[in-house]
């Protein structure tokens, strides 16, 4: 018998798989159990309606695909009156992602879903930040900071914050979420891409650029992960590219202390069920009676110093 | 908390396997699967669709789904059939499935098209992969004591399929070709003005044009006769989760709104989709 329970920071999971944010929603529980996830992520709630960007939104890629949804989203009264008393009906805890334009909107609207019901807060900080030329927040540790502090003082729920790998520096940003109060940084996003078809000579997404994901990011995530790990003691939530329960291992094994399915359940709406029942039987296998005891036990290879040190240069 | 315990899960859709029975050209264009499996078919309503995992092409992977409307759903043998045609990745490895090979599904899914009981007689227009969805609605009207005229249109007469659906479910069949372009919007108009003039037009189903869906807006408005289309658009999950399948509608307001294809439709009433 394996025991899956994890915290995250403050909020005890069953089990350490949940939904990625905009990779599920209420429809999928006509094909799944509800009740045997680690907890429910919704879609990105935002204070204002928003229609979304133009199609095409989704573009195939070699092992991943791109998305530019633009976060449609039917604003806050739509998740009270439907969103809430959905989930409500099932056991896992819910995690409402928010997002803004401003520090300051983030702020009143995580002040606002602080209500019986929410378990968390995933502030979703990738996206463009108007008070500094629409670039993201979590591209700057000083932005993100801002953004953090102001959260912090908003709620007292638990405070997760999604985090954009489209940043030169990520253990910098993560350490900065820390610092402000974060409860856990949520690692990553999609990674900012495109794709043209050369028929056309048009780019094959309505608004030109969007967001890689898919089984092609997660060696890159699995990276930021385990740079984040060893910047932070806050936990960490690994999302990229997972798709089977081996990938959640290699997540937990970087450091993640839970991990988040997305494109993988457009391609297999099962896949959340078949993530947890194969890391269940990988610790089964493998011996290990607490799947929590698997985040961070990646065993280093010995490399001396000089190699440390060449590895590093050739990367940047 | 004991209303949870209580809950039985329900699960209307199911990702799983299904054996290839047939996989075959039936003109220069389409294809027809035909797959099997434990009471796949059971549920399955007209217009309603299955979301495949398309197999490897020899040049390439296909990463999502390929949504595919439903051409016929045999209870009895637990058959679900398919028309298509060979357009990019998907479907090309679609091709390339053989009698005996699996083939990964995901429905039924979507909602598909309703009968109104008051309705006696209704026309059905579609053109070109269009007329692979509309052929189950066909055996709808049939069990549902509907009559049906059907005008069904294609560039080539060769390319006009589900002739034989239709006329054997008891409809009546008018073929319209842009060989002898008898397809034009012009022709088909003065068609449907006179199946309504005969009182044989209760309702309008369309599919596959967006002509096609605009002439039959018009006529409709005009005539005072509902309808329903059917939609595609390019899908990721079919589940109603990613918003990528968005078209533009009227909403309840007049004004224009996002509906998603795959979790709103794909049928939808007539009027309510704006062209493209």
């Amino acid at each position: 018998m394996v025991d899956l329970a994890v915290d995250v920071g403050r909020l005890k999971l069953a089990n350490p798989v949940m939904p990625a944010s905009g990779t599920f929603s209420d429809g999928l529980a006509r094909v799944i159990d509800f009740n045997r996830l680690g907890a429910f992520v919704i879609k990105t709630v935002t204070r204002e309606l928003r229609a979304g960007n133009p199609t095409p939104r989704v573009a195939e890629t070699a092992g991943g695909m791109l998305n530019s949804i633009g976060i449609p989203s039917k604003g806050v009264d739509y998740f009270f009156r439907e969103t809430l008393p959905f989930y409500g009906r099932f056991f896992p805890p819910l995690v409402a992602s928010i997002s803004a334009p401003t520090a300051d909107g983030f702020a009143s609207l995580a002040a606002d879903i602080s209500v019986a019901g929410v378990a968390a807060i995933e502030a979703n900080i990738s996206c463009p930040n108007l008070e500094e030329d629409g670039r993201a927040f979590a591209i700057t540790p000083q932005a993100t900071a801002g953004v953090v502090a102001r959260l912090r003082a908003a709620t007292r729920l638990p405070l997760w914050i999604k985090l954009t790998p489209n940043t030169g520096d990520i253990a910098e940003v993560a350490r900065a979420a820390e610092a402000n109060g974060a409860d856990a940084v949520v690692v990553a996003n999609t990674i900012l891409a495109m794709s043209i078809d050369v028929g056309t000579f048009r780019p094959r997404l309505g608004s030109v650029t969007g967001g890689l994901s898919g089984p092609a990011v997660k060696p890159v995530i699995l990276r930021q992960v385990y740079q984040c790990a060893r910047a932070v003691k806050i936990d960490i939530i690994g999302c990229g590219g997972i798709a089977c329960g081996s990938d959640a291992v290699e997540y937990m094994l970087a450091g993640a202390k839970a991990i988040q399915v997305g494109t993988a359940t457009f391609i297999h709406p099962t896949a959340l069920i078949r993530v947890i029942d194969e890391l269940e039987d990988f610790c089964d296998r493998r011996g290990f009676t607490r799947a929590s005891a698997l985040t961070g036990a990646l065993m280093h290879t010995g490399a001396d110093e000089t190699d440390v040190e060449w590895h590093q240069e050739a990367g940047e | 908390m004991d209303s949870v315990h209580a809950m039985t899960p329900s699960f209307p859709v199911a990702e799983q396997s299904a054996a290839v029975i047939e996989n075959v050209a039936v003109n220069a264009e389409y294809r027809h699967l035909v797959i099997g499996g434990e009471a796949l078919a059971a549920d399955v309503v007209a217009g309603q669709f299955f979301h495949l995992l398309c197999p490897l092409a020899s040049d390439a992977a296909p990463f999502l789904r390929r949504p595919m409307s439903v051409y016929a759903a045999d209870r009895t043998h637990g058959r679900i059939e398919f028309l298509y045609k060979v357009t990019g990745t998907g479907t090309r490895g679609l091709a390339t499935l053989k009698a005996g090979e699996h083939i990964n599904i995901v429905g039924p899914l979507g909602h598909g098209f309703s009968l109104d009981p008051t309705w006696r007689n209704v026309v059905v227009v579609g053109r070109g992969v269009g007329l692979a969805t509309l052929a189950p609605l066909a055996r709808m009207a049939e069990r549902a004591g509907v009559g049906v005229t059907a005008i069904l249109s294609a560039r080539r007469p060769d390319l006009v399929m589900s002739i034989d659906v239709f006329r054997g479910c008891g409809a009546g069949v008018i073929t319209v070709t842009d060989t002898d372009r008898s397809s034009e919007v012009a022709n088909v108009e003065r068609l449907l003005r006179g199946v309504a003039a005969k009182n044989k037009a209760d309702a309008l189903f369309t599919c596959g044009s967006n002509r096609l869906l605009l002439l039959l807006q018009r006529l409709g408005r005009e005539l005072g006769i509902p309808g329903q289309v059917a939609l595609e658009q390019q899908m990721a999950c079919g589940l109603g989760m990613c918003f990528c399948c968005v078209r533009n509608f009227r909403g309840p307001d007049g004004a224009v709104e996002h509906r998603r294809v795959c979790w709103d439709g794909p049928v939808f009433d007539l009027q309510e989709p704006l062209s493209w």
